[in-house]
């Protein structure tokens, strides 16, 4: 038997053992990803709710806002999502050491991005807006804040797959927690992409 | 005839043919460097429309436009990068419905407070 067709079985035989046919983990993660809608809802409406309700002498979007430089930070985050699949097929074919490749990169975009949001909020802080200046300043710390947070957690399991990779412990066998991390991953971005055009771009 | 079960994975087209990832098939990799390319492109788009406000488009034409963009950028990410294209039915309904349920949730409080 080869080792395509080896793997094929074990994929079916894994799936067999639910009751449902599908993966139980990947179905908890589409679950907790379903979940995870409504904690961004949530957030993205209230800062839809806040943005307005500054005074007029008040520090706003147009104030601190830097596009240009967002629009980077964005485009660094959708890339992480390329290397991301690439990372996932490369370990369904069983090429381990390009597997470690992308994990490495995506973690590295990740890191990239998260640095960015840190840079972005010193230089907001330094133009005057705190976490607790106005309604907008608060609202917009606490979603931003919130995805950066699970940026990070993203890069952490990221590592934590590199490391188990490095050490032997990440097989072909094992494709489908590479797979499961991706979702996470790109859900994030998927979070982004909202937050980005919503926050802002949208004419103020 | 599709042959396809409600709980069972989508045949890829112009997949590589590895399932062994979940039990599913994964497209090309050149598939994916064509939905990068056009996440890129709309992304450029997007943020022209920002520095073009400044030349007087109305702000409704420019909402619409970064909203039909926005679902754009977030079907090719969900359909193609998570895999919900191919994969069982069971995830996309899943998922699908907890955005639905966020929106109309939202929708609404947006709503009771008077925001539109």
């Amino acid at each position: 038997m080869t080792d395509t067709a080896a793997a094929e079985v074990a994929a079916l035989s894994e799936d067999h053992r639910t009751s449902t046919g599908i993966s139980n983990e990947k179905l908890a993660m589409w679950l907790f990803l379903g979940s995870e809608c409504l904690l961004f809802g949530g957030l993205i409406s209230t800062y839809m709710f806040n943005k307005g309700r500054i005074g007029p002498d008040d520090i706003g979007p147009d104030d601190v806002f830097d596009i240009p430089f967002t629009s980077v930070s964005s485009f660094v985050l959708l890339m992480s999502s390329l290397t991301m699949v690439f990372a996932v097929s490369s370990i369904a074919k069983g090429d381990l050491r390009r597997n470690r490749i992308w994990l490495a990169a995506t973690a590295a975009l990740g890191a990239t991005f998260v640095a960015g949001q840190v840079y972005e909020f010193t230089a907001f802080y330094s133009e005057g807006l705190g976490f607790t200046t106005n309604l907008f300043g608060s609202s917009f710390y606490a979603l931003t804040g919130f995805h950066g947070a699970h940026v990070t957690i993203g890069i952490i399991m990221l590592m934590s797959l590199f490391v188990m990779s490095v050490r032997g412990n990440l097989s072909r066998e094992r494709a489908e927690t590479v797979e499961i991390i991706g979702l996470y991953w790109h859900f994030v971005d998927v979070v982004w992409i909202v937050i980005f055009t919503i926050v802002y771009l949208f004419p103020q | 005839m599709s042959t396809a079960t409600p709980d069972t994975p989508n045949t890829a087209h112009g997949a590589d043919g590895h399932s062994a990832a979940g039990g599913h098939a994964h497209p090309s990799n050149w598939l994916y460097v064509k939905v990068a390319i056009a996440l890129a492109l709309l992304t450029a788009f997007e943020v022209f429309t920002y520095f073009e406000t400044v030349h007087g488009w109305g702000d409704n034409a420019i909402i619409v436009m970064l909203v039909a963009m926005m679902v754009l950028k977030f079907f090719l990410v969900v359909a193609f990068f998570m895999h919900l294209k191919f994969d069982a039915p069971i995830f996309w309904r899943l998922f699908v419905f907890g955005l639905i349920l966020a929106m109309a949730v939202y929708m609404v409080m947006l709503t009771a407070f008077r925001y539109w």
